[in-house]
């Protein structure tokens, strides 16, 4: 917001932001992004899908996480198409009588922040131990990366149980419940920093030999400083392609880990829980309950994967 | 040419193996597994009832529920308070030793030990003498005109096994001597002998064939395998993975019914399902009420009553196979009457009332254990009551375990460390004296008296009252006295029953049995015809 007293924004600004719309616009990514409709399909249902989850409160029909509003006489609605359907919820209703769609957009919201939540904490762990072991190197890059060595050889999914079995038996249940999503988030950053280090010890490796980076050291420009303005934005493009990919994994770690009854508490359902509590259902003919947060997991998913994939090539100029 | 010969005597030696398997292997899957072996760690039907093909008591109960001689072949009321058991001869152990009373004494005195959740059966004697190795003398403290239907459930161990392996006390619920010998291994009298337990994968249990009586079963070898999710068990039984599931969710009865080779068996449980609230405690542990307890007010309870849309859990989750009640026990208990069995009508506008005039319009949080393995839909039960009550403005943190800790933590080994809480109740000795005395009565340590009344309801005419029903013979006056009790009860709200559930179990065709309404499995009565 501008004060009073500050002047109007300036022709000359309005026309920086034009031209770096226009320069967005005309630029090869976005020439490559446009000529992809499965890319840009996918780029409009992750939009979707974060808008819904970010609005929710506003955009559902209900407020499944309102116990007093829940009507236990309303449970098991089919679909509104079905016989017996009911106009009020569109895509039926759970065992408890809480509207599948709403439900799906408030359980997307939390697989959403523990999603973009732990590929984050994943994101500085990793590149900031990847920054210090590629531009120290010694010792500390050999104890670093025999960490990594050692977290690579277990499937990430193992990592996080084990993280998320060790707080469930440190922290008394009621504050576990309090702290299931900070731990979720934990565990599964945790269990993914390694690629991020990697990958940007590789890119350090060949950035501090460069001219500029030795150039910076001579003048005396203090290491942290030279790791954090010269040698960062050069292994971005790698982090931000590795980070895509990594969301859609993330959610899908806490989808398993929730279907599994170990993720978030019941009272915030994700959509992994979600399938879990319709799988009970699934052979006595209520398929609505699993199916459709299934089918919303599965497009959420295949579509961040997507735009990752994408994203890697747009950036790699060999497959131009 | 040899190695022809060797592959088909292989393929003989397998298939032989395997019918011999097929024909007398009897495999089962529960939701749940038996916690402990030991036949006094733990008061619960399941536990005893499958603990009851390895273990005997001096009385049992046949297919339908009629008492019937076991390890004492008769039985005399010889004075109001003394009880002649005439035990059987030549029964042994599994390890070979010789059943005799030194072992009854020991099994007695062994309910008593701390860890025992069986003291409320214990209790039932003040003293059991010797009269020779195979008569006792019972001394009740009270008239008791039912004790061999009190001691059903009462497991006879051998008392030399039991010193030699140091496991003279009863294993603890609450935890903390799991290396209790007893809790991992088995010596009993029964029809099976436990030969391997993996716990919470599998236990398999071999016919015993020195048992001392004949019975109609054909079973050599017995698999049980708990199988905690509802889906995964009904499809392990509809695969023919397993001969029997149970419970089966009353929402998979009709893929049962239209599934070939198997079906559902369902009928009345004996179980009453009902809500109990810690009304001892002049603070609740789990609440954000400081310094008062809302439970203590009558007007709170039974707003918690008229919140309760019972007809709604009827239809929805029990699909409609579910017996609402407003008493403790059902039909199938001696002593219930329909004419005192009223259910507080769904009325939220009474409760929201009550509320306020107890002083909580604006309601209060409270945290309620509730088994999500146990019985019929246990968790979505919960969850239901906890969007009732939203209603009038209570909120309830929902805490739904699986049944080992949840029995950890509400009974009276863990000092009922509850405030709200889910349980469901099936006399073992099917009569209304049960539930009045484990129940109802006020908690008493020294006589054992409502064990099982987790919240410390408590009026003193219920206690003269169950005391007066145990030792009167007359029916109908004893009948008054019930009716009266549960009336007082009902009156102050101190359960909130919810239904008797229904048996459900699955079974393969070829396979008979007898479904008790205690939902025991006999193995005694299970026969493999096909």
């Amino acid at each position: 917001m501008h004060s009073p007293a500050a002047p109007p924004p300036s022709a000359s600004r309005l026309n920086h932001v034009a031209a770096a719309v226009r320069r967005a616009r005309d630029s090869d990514l976005m020439y490559a992004f446009l000529r992809s409709p499965i890319t840009v399909a996918a780029f409009l249902a992750t939009v979707t899908f974060v808008l819904a989850a970010a609005f929710a409160p506003w955009v559902t029909p209900h407020n499944p996480f309102d116990l007093a509003s829940l009507n236990l006489l309303d449970a098991f609605l089919p679909p509104v198409w079905e016989p017996y359907g009911d106009p009020r919820f569109l895509l039926g209703t759970d065992d408890q009588g809480r509207d599948i769609l709403s439900t799906i957009i408030y359980g997307a919201r939390i697989s959403l922040f523990v999603g973009f939540a732990s590929v984050l904490f994943a994101m500085v762990v990793g590149v900031t131990l990847g920054l210090i072991s590629g531009y120290v190197g010694g010792w500390i890059d050999a104890v670093i990366m025999r960490i990594a060595d050692v977290q690579l050889s277990f499937p990430a999914i193992l990592i996080a149980l084990l993280i998320d079995g060790v707080a469930r038996g440190v922290l008394p249940r009621d504050v576990h419940d309090d702290l299931a999503l900070y731990v979720l988030v934990f565990a599964i950053g945790v269990s993914g920093w390694v690629q991020y280090a990697r990958t940007v010890r590789g890119s350090t490796m060949v950035e501090r030999n460069k001219e500029y980076v030795q150039a910076a050291r001579i003048i005396g420009i203090p290491p942290m400083l030279i790791m954090l303005r010269h040698v960062l934005p050069n292994v971005t493009g790698p982090v931000l392609v590795i980070a895509t990919i990594h969301l859609a994994i993330a959610i899908i770690t806490e989808a398993t880990l929730s279907f599994l009854g170990v993720g978030v508490p019941p009272t915030q359902p994700s959509l992994g829980t979600l399938i879990r509590i319709g799988n009970d259902f699934l052979f006595s003919g209520e398929w609505w309950i699993t199916v459709f947060p299934g089918i919303a997991l599965a497009t959420l998913v295949l579509a961040v994967n997507l735009l990752g994939d994408w994203l890697r090539d747009a950036l790699n100029p060999k497959l131009r | 040419m040899r190695f022809g010969h060797f592959a088909a005597a292989l393929a003989l030696g397998v298939a032989t193996a395997a019918s011999a398997q097929a024909d007398t292997t009897f495999r089962w899957a529960f939701q749940g597994d038996v916690q402990y072996v030991d036949p006094h760690s733990l008061n619960e039907t399941f536990t005893l009832g499958t603990l009851g093909n390895i273990y005997e008591a001096l009385s049992w109960y046949d297919r339908d529920l009629n008492l019937i001689p076991s390890l004492a072949e008769s039985w005399e009321n010889v004075e109001p308070t003394k009880w002649i058991f005439h035990l059987r001869q030549g029964v042994t152990f599994h390890n070979g030793n010789p059943f005799t009373a030194d072992d009854v004494i020991f099994s007695w005195q062994r309910t008593l030990t701390e860890g025992s959740d069986m003291k409320g059966y214990g209790r039932k004697a003040t003293a059991i003498n010797k009269i020779d190795d195979h008569t006792i003398e019972v001394i009740t403290p009270t008239p008791n005109p039912i004790l061999p239907r009190d001691w059903v459930f009462m497991y006879i161990m051998d008392k030399e096994w039991s010193e030699a392996n140091n496991t003279a006390e009863a294993t603890n619920v609450k935890g903390g001597n799991e290396g209790n010998y007893a809790s991992l291994h088995t010596n009993g009298t029964g029809p099976f002998k436990m030969v391997d337990r993996q716990i919470g994968v599998r236990m398999l249990l071999e016919r015993n064939q020195d048992y001392w009586q004949d019975i109609p079963s054909n079973v050599d070898q017995v698999i049980f395998t708990p199988i905690a999710q509802d889906a995964t068990r009904v499809a392990a039984l509809i695969s023919g993975d397993v001969d029997l599931v149970y419970p089966v969710p009353v929402q998979d009865w009709g893929r049962l019914e239209a599934a070939a080779g198997v079906k559902p068996l369902a009928g009345p449980e004996a179980r009453t399902i009902f809500l109990g609230m810690d009304q001892d405690r002049d603070e609740l542990l789990y609440s954000d009420i400081k310094g008062a307890n809302p439970f203590q007010d009558q007007r709170v309870r039974l707003a918690f009553a008229h919140a309760i849309d019972i007809e709604a859990i009827r239809r929805k989750i029990m699909r409609t196979a579910s017996y609402p009640t407003g008493l403790l026990i059902g039909p199938a208990i001696n002593g219930y009457n329909a004419e005192v069995d009223s259910r507080w009508p769904l009325d939220v506008d009474r409760a929201q009332a009550l509320m306020a005039e107890a002083g909580y319009a604006d309601g209060f949080e409270v945290t309620m254990d509730c088994p999500n393995d146990r019985y019929v839909n246990d968790e979505a039960i919960c969850q239901a009551v906890a969007a009732m009550l939203a209603r009038i403005g209570v909120t309830v943190n929902l805490l739904a375990q699986t049944k080992s800790k949840y029995f950890g933590k509400v009974l009276a080994q863990a000092d009922f460390d509850t405030s709200f809480y889910l349980l469901g109740w099936t006399p073992s000795s099917l009569d209304a004296h049960n539930p009045l005395y484990n129940l109802m009565s006020c908690r008493s340590d020294d006589t054992g008296a409502g064990l099982f009344n987790l919240g410390g309801y408590c009026n003193a005419r219920v206690d003269e009252l169950a005391a007066l029903v145990e030792k009167e013979t007359d029916p109908a006056q004893r009948q008054a006295y019930i009716d009266e009790a549960f009336q007082i009860h009902w009156d102050e709200v101190g359960h909130i029953p919810l239904h008797q559930q229904p048996l459900s179990w699955g079974v393969r065709d070829g396979i008979e049995l007898a479904q008790r309404a205690d939902n025991v499995l006999d193995l005694r009565n299970v026969m493999i015809v096909e």
